[in-house]
């Protein structure tokens, strides 16, 4: 079986995998990093979201020999030194851009890649950019507003 | 998925000498390949991964004015690379899936797939776009052979598409909102010798040109010069989102709004 090399959150792990290996079943299976889920399984919820070499990608449509050699973000490294949650995870706190949360860890890899692209984005941008990834009980608003908060944009904009 | 190999070349040479196995399968960005692996309906024993390949990627224009777009060039780069030189194209790729597919899909891939409601084919018939492979050059009106069928042959790569800008260019999208494929396209591209229109989402036989709209639009490049047409429901996709007559409403009314948007800008 090939063997990956892949920088996780920082950390520099290295595992034998098989071609078929997904970059998911590679976070969850094979380092126990359960916070990236698997939602549909068919590239659509967004629910596995993370960060491949600063891009958004939905880790169950990427093999984890594609990932050999990159840097990969997921949720779990998102959080500050101390432990506390970042900015952007803080406004779906404050806002309440969750209900049961399982697709979060998504949303908040999309949401940074957003604001890292745009700092500053319209809600409709906001929008649109979830286009991939959806979420079953918040009707969304309070995520828009979550991440229009985390831009330093007014939310009353985002109701 | 059944278990198989993937390679990495870094070359297009090596690429097509791994992909003369005829087990072996290219992979582009994966974002059809892979859910197709995932329903067993493949069984490769190697895939060639063309992601790798620097020669393969990034957007460039040549001394005859005309745009270079790397087979391997995925549809976020192809957003951002397109974005002054083809403004249409650019918001062709831009309005594709969503961000994560856009930074994983690959143009090549999507030409070589050939899937009836894509939107790069509407792009590349209506710019006469030139699909270069790793064998052979060939014009778009020849590379779209039917659904999910093109010029290629068992292992063939799109390495390049070349295509001359137009003067003015929309591509209308009526998006189907769950797959984000169109459920009918209609890219309209005015040249000084002519007007393309080429039509995606609607045709059981995939992409075409709709060449009566082209007669017309060529005549008079107007949204009233498409009033008298209709189009022939006979052979057009009927499915849960829309039969035949609604799809050819659809072409005629995209094209429209095509060509109104082009006047607009």
């Amino acid at each position: 079986m090939p063997q990956v090399t892949i920088i996780v959150n920082g950390a520099t792990t290295t595992q034998e995998v098989e071609g078929r290996t997904l970059l998911v079943e590679y976070l969850r299976d094979k380092l126990g990093l359960t916070g990236t889920h698997v939602g549909c399984d068919t590239s659509q919820c967004g629910a596995c979201a993370v960060h491949v070499d600063g891009k958004l990608v939905k880790a169950c449509t990427v093999f984890a020999v594609e990932a050999d050699g990159a840097e990969v973000a997921t949720i779990e490294g998102q959080a500050l030194p101390d432990g506390s949650l970042n900015p952007i995870q803080q406004a779906f706190q404050d806002h309440h851009g969750l209900q049961c949360g399982f697709c979060t860890p998504g949303m908040v890899m999309a949401a940074t890649a957003l604001l890292q692209e745009n700092p500053k984005p319209t809600e409709a941008e906001v929008r649109a950019y979830l286009e991939g990834n959806l979420c079953r009980c918040t009707g969304y608003h309070n995520i828009v507003k979550a991440i229009m908060a985390a831009a330093g944009q007014p939310v009353a904009a985002a109701s | 998925m059944y278990a198989f190999d993937i390679s990495r070349p870094t070359t297009i040479a090596e690429a097509a000498s791994l992909l003369e196995n005829e087990e072996a399968q290219a992979l582009g960005g994966g974002q059809t390949l892979i859910p197709t692996l995932k329903q067993r309906l493949a069984m490769p024993e190697v895939l060639v991964s063309l992601m790798s390949i620097p020669e393969m990627k990034g957007v460039c224009v040549n001394d005859a004015g005309e745009v270079c777009i790397g087979g391997a060039t995925t549809h976020a780069e192809v957003a951002r690379g397109t974005d002054t030189l083809y403004p249409a194209l650019s918001a062709l790729a831009a309005h594709i899936g969503d961000p994560a597919v856009r930074n994983r899909g690959t143009i090549g891939g999507s030409l070589a797939n050939n899937d009836p409601s894509a939107c790069y084919p509407a792009f590349a018939l209506a710019s006469g776009a030139l699909i270069k492979t790793d064998r052979q050059e060939v014009a778009a009106d020849d590379y779209f052979q039917g659904l999910f069928t093109t010029a290629l042959d068992e292992g063939e790569i799109v390495t390049e598409i070349k295509f001359p800008v137009p003067q003015r260019a929309h591509y209308e999208k009526f998006v189907q909102p769950a797959s984000r494929f169109a459920l009918v396209g209609v890219f309209v591209a005015e040249f000084a010798d002519g007007v393309r229109v080429a039509v995606t989402g609607a045709s059981e036989e995939g992409v075409f040109r709709w060449t009566d709209a082209e007669k017309a639009l060529s005549h008079s490049f107007s949204p009233d010069a498409l009033e008298p047409l209709s189009v022939d429901a006979d052979g057009l996709i009927g499915d849960l989102h829309g039969d035949g007559h609604y799809r050819a409403h659809l072409v005629r009314l995209m094209t429209m709004r095509a060509v109104a948007h082009c006047l607009a800008a």
